[in-house]
């Protein structure tokens, strides 16, 4: 199963790349998106995708999920989704002021040469 | 003795704190007197040290610096550190006198002066004695910082700033190759005292480190010492107020690197890349710069060409003098005495001739010398000190130059005798060269002191009226040209005071005490004498060029502008200056999207290539767990998603994408039991996408913006890359576990230690709190930053506009 997710992690991380270099802010925001699950996935693939039962001690169980990197994910999540939401926000604002979603055009002036 | 005298190498340091001070409470008297007493105090003192010169001892005072790195300043004094001092705080003190009547105390800023002529002369007091290489090399800088604040002295007219640049340049480059030669010499022989490593020198023959520890320290000595193709800052370093050009630039700064290379010799010597390099470009410098001086107008630019190439010939003489390493024989022995000899003659009459071109300048307003002529009548005293000076500098009897000329042809002829490295072959050029240079130096003796004081009056036609100098101003100069006669009838004495401890010092591996030097000057060598018939010679030949100098001075203009070493320099400064422009505009284009460019390339470029370099590239089957069929459809569901956000045209087809995306990552941790996981992604994710469709309302619809087809092309293979990257790196990373997980603890206590079941929470809110603590100031500053954003900008837009 590890070939698989590897391989999968794998498109998230091109497509994710891929937009991140397009020149609209939206599709980098997306892009973000899409590489903070690649991330999360990652974290679980590795930490091994054996185990019978989920994390929880109930009778007769011994075969468990590796709890660590799922405590470690939850944080991630958590944190990412304030980040994205805080990117959101920022792209709005400076739509709001700049009047273009377009990278090229907020690019830095000539005055700090 | 009691007295710490490494501390005297502070004492101007010291009174230059309080210079300001004097300089702006006590108006009535010129603030150069109150200075004047540091040097006399301190030539004073170091004479006493002759004695102990003399009987081939030394005296030495330490203070600890940095004692765990082994750095301390230390007060060596030898021979040659005496020599040194005496010239340093002698000559210190006539040109402070002569700076007295030279520097107006109500026009000048003399404050800023006489700080930075203290400053120098401790730096250079402390670059003669200091036996630490590291105290050396600060000694070393603080002497080229000084330098450039006194070139720099007039800093409203750009002539003085460009030269102050320039010299700062070339020395602080010199200086900082030197540090790179003294740290090798450091790590060669585990100490940086130099006596230590002079001890140790025979085992450094050989090291790897060697020959580019003396490159470096060589690099050092001739950016310092003006020697080629590194003399281009001292002419312009003339800006300077003429005091400092006598002083630094002629008798003591620009001898530093003569200095380095005298202490160094007993270390470096046995390489022949050290003789070779000191004599040749020792003797390329004096013909240089003798060649160079005729074609100067300047009176002050004569001077520096001169002094460019008599540091070559005493450059030239100690690399002859390094000879007697390897021959020990008389013929080659008085080199080093020659060179020591000359230094303290040329500091006499080269002093006094640049304080004479100064008092010119004072009185006649000018210092070109196609404006002047015929001031012999007017300034006869001027006129007596430059003739004694330009004689001597010519080599002409009965002044010291004649002497020391005779002793540097006489090494210069005896170079041919010695056998070692191809010296058999070449050796013959040596005093070849050495005699066309002489021809040289006599024509610009003549010619800076004929051109100037006889032929056709010019008064009418000078910016002041022509009148002779204040006396206060002709003290110095006489003092030195009286020198300059005396030596040469005392030359035995001076020999045996100064000159033989000196050559002691450098040539300890040979005399162990003063009186061995068997070195007798003389000035008459009988007529059977070779260098005697080579100085008629010079005469004659140089009599009769300078006679016809007219029909042949205009030659000089052959070269053009262009291709000289200034413009070299100049060339180099403006390609360095808009070639890095170039480059950094090249490269920060200012777009977002190349600089991810250049970081994801590297990432994946690296990452790939050092997976295949160190083999790290392992595919372990047998550690993966089982492919489950959920796993597989959920897989195709994912995939279809992220080709769906890709190819959307629209927001909305994309948001929801996402979406998807998110969904189905929550379905893999059902899927690879990680209940609590999942809820949280559901949970988000539906958040997200109601935040992404609230914010994306408000923003233009999805669009490339005519991206061209071959960015996306390269953007395409870029992701593609890292895509492969991280992919790779997890393949070989989850087959290569070296060390099981640590989460056997966790399962093992969860229930015994922290008393819960769902291992996951505990892990958060008790194995692991803190992350959590910090993940809700992250949300909590996320939120505000939200707030902050919408809320504050009425007050930002008011602050910008004030801005504007």
């Amino acid at each position: 199963m590890e070939l698989v997710m590897a391989i999968l992690i794998g498109v998230l991380f091109t497509a994710a790349v891929y937009l991140i270099l397009s020149r609209s802010l939206l599709k980098i925001i997306i892009g973000t998106g899409l590489l903070s699950h690649g991330a999360h996935l990652l974290i679980l693939t590795m930490g091994g995708l054996g185990g019978l039962a989920p994390p929880v001690i109930a009778e007769g169980v011994t075969d468990f999920a590796d709890p660590l990197p799922q405590a470690l994910i939850l944080t991630a999540i958590v944190i990412s989704f304030g980040v994205t939401a805080f990117m959101l926000v920022m792209a709005y604002r400076a739509y709001a002021v700049h009047k273009t979603d377009d990278m090229n055009q907020m690019k830095g002036n000539n005055e700090h040469d | 003795m009691t007295l710490e005298f490494v501390l005297l190498i502070f004492l101007p340091i010291v009174a230059a704190l309080f210079i300001p001070l004097l300089f702006r409470k006590i108006k009535g008297i010129h603030t150069g007197w109150f200075v004047l007493a540091v040097p006399v105090l301190l030539f004073i003192y170091y004479t006493s040290f002759v004695k102990t010169t003399m009987d081939g001892g030394h005296a030495l005072s330490e203070l600890q610096w940095i004692p765990s790195l082994g750095i301390s300043f230390v007060s060596y004094l030898d021979g040659l550190s005496v020599l040194f001092s005496l010239l340093i705080t002698g000559i210190g003190a006539l040109v402070v006198l002569y700076s007295i009547f030279y520097l107006d105390k109500n026009k000048e800023k003399l404050g800023n002066f006489y700080v930075y002529l203290l400053l120098f002369m401790s730096a250079m007091l402390g670059v003669v004695q200091s036996d630490n290489v590291i105290s050396l090399y600060l000694f070393w800088e603080l002497t080229s910082i000084s330098s450039f604040l006194l070139i720099g002295y007039w800093f409203t007219r750009d002539r003085s700033r460009f030269g102050a640049l320039k010299s700062m340049m070339v020395t602080v480059f010199g200086g900082l190759m030197m540090l790179g030669g003294f740290i090798l010499l450091g790590i060669m022989g585990g100490t940086f005292s130099i006596r230590e490593l002079i001890a140790k020198s025979s085992s450094f023959v050989g090291h790897e480190f060697f020959t580019l520890a003396l490159v470096l320290i060589l690099l050092g000595a001739f950016t310092k010492s003006a020697q080629f193709p590194f003399y281009i800052w001292l002419p312009d370093a003339m800006e300077a107020p003429t005091p400092v050009s006598a002083y630094l630039h002629s008798a003591t700064m620009v001898k530093a690197g003569l200095y380095l290379v005298a202490r160094f010799t007993p270390i470096f010597a046995a390489s022949e890349v050290w003789i070779w390099l000191v004599t040749g470009i020792g003797l390329l410098t004096l013909f240089w710069g003798s060649l160079f001086a005729v074609k100067q107008t300047d009176l002050k630019a004569i001077l520096a060409f001169s002094t460019v190439s008599q540091l070559g010939l005493i450059m030239s003489l100690l690399g002859a003098g390094a000879i007697t390493f390897h021959v020990n024989e008389a013929l080659f022995s008085f080199a080093m005495f020659a060179a020591i000899f000359h230094l303290i003659n040329h500091a006499t009459f080269k002093g006094s001739l640049f304080m004479i071109a100064g008092i010119v300048d004072h009185e006649t307003g000018t210092r070109d010398i196609r404006k002047l002529g015929g001031l012999m009548s007017i300034m006869p005293v001027s006129f007596t000190v430059a003739f004694i000076g330009s004689m001597s500098m010519a080599g002409l009897p009965p002044f010291n130059g004649f002497l020391s000329k005779e002793m540097f042809l006489q090494s210069m002829l005896a170079i041919r005798h010695f056998e070692y490295f191809n010296f058999a072959t070449w050796g013959v050029v040596f005093p070849v060269v050495a005699w066309i240079a002489s021809v040289f130096t006599f024509i610009y003796s003549f010619y800076f002191v004929f051109k100037t004081f006889t032929g056709k009056q010019k008064v009418g036609k000078l910016p002041q009226e022509p009148h002779e100098a204040p006396i206060g101003m002709l003290i110095s100069p006489v003092i030195l040209a009286s020198l300059v006669v005396a030596i040469f009838f005392i030359p035995n004495v001076v020999g045996k005071w100064l000159v033989k401890p000196a050559v002691m010092a450098i040539q300890p591996y040979q005399y162990s005490h003063p009186s061995e030097v068997e070195v007798h000057v003389s000035a008459w060598h009988g007529f059977a004498s070779v260098e005697l018939w080579m100085t008629i010679g010079i005469i004659i030949i140089g009599a009769l060029l300078y006679l016809s100098l007219s029909k042949w001075q205009k030659f000089y203009g052959i070269q053009p502008d262009s291709i000289s070493l200034n413009a070299m320099y100049d060339a180099t400064m403006t390609f360095s200056e808009k070639g890095m422009n170039r480059l950094s505009r090249l490269y920060m284009t200012g777009l977002i999207r190349t600089y991810l460019l250049y970081i994801f390339a590297f990432l994946s470029v690296t990452t790939i290539a050092m997976l295949f370099l160190q083999d790290a590239f392992v595919v372990d089957m047998s550690s993966f767990s089982k492919i489950s069929l959920y796993g597989l459809i959920n897989a195709v569901i994912l995939l279809l998603a992220v080709a769906f956000v890709l190819l959307s045209k629209t927001r909305l087809g994309a948001i929801i994408s996402l979406g998807a995306v998110g969904y189905s990552v929550a379905l893999f941790f059902v899927i690879f039991k990680a209940p609590d996981l999942a809820l949280t992604q559901l949970v988000i994710e539906t958040v997200s996408v109601a935040l992404f469709l609230l914010a994306f309302q408000r923003l233009p619809k999805l669009s490339d913006h005519g991206e061209t087809k071959s960015n996306k092309l390269v953007n395409g293979i870029i992701a593609l890359g890292v895509g492969v990257t991280v992919t790779l790196v997890a393949l070989s990373s989850h087959s290569q576990k070296l060390v099981a997980s640590i989460s056997q603890y966790y399962k093992d206590t969860v229930e015994t230690e922290a008393g819960g079941g769902n291992i996951v929470n505990v892990i958060l809110v008790d194995y692991r709190g803190f992350d959590t603590l910090f993940e809700i100031a992250v949300l909590a500053i996320a939120g505000i930053g939200v707030l902050g954003m919408i809320k504050l900008r009425l007050a930002r837009k008011e602050s910008s506009d004030e801005n504007k």
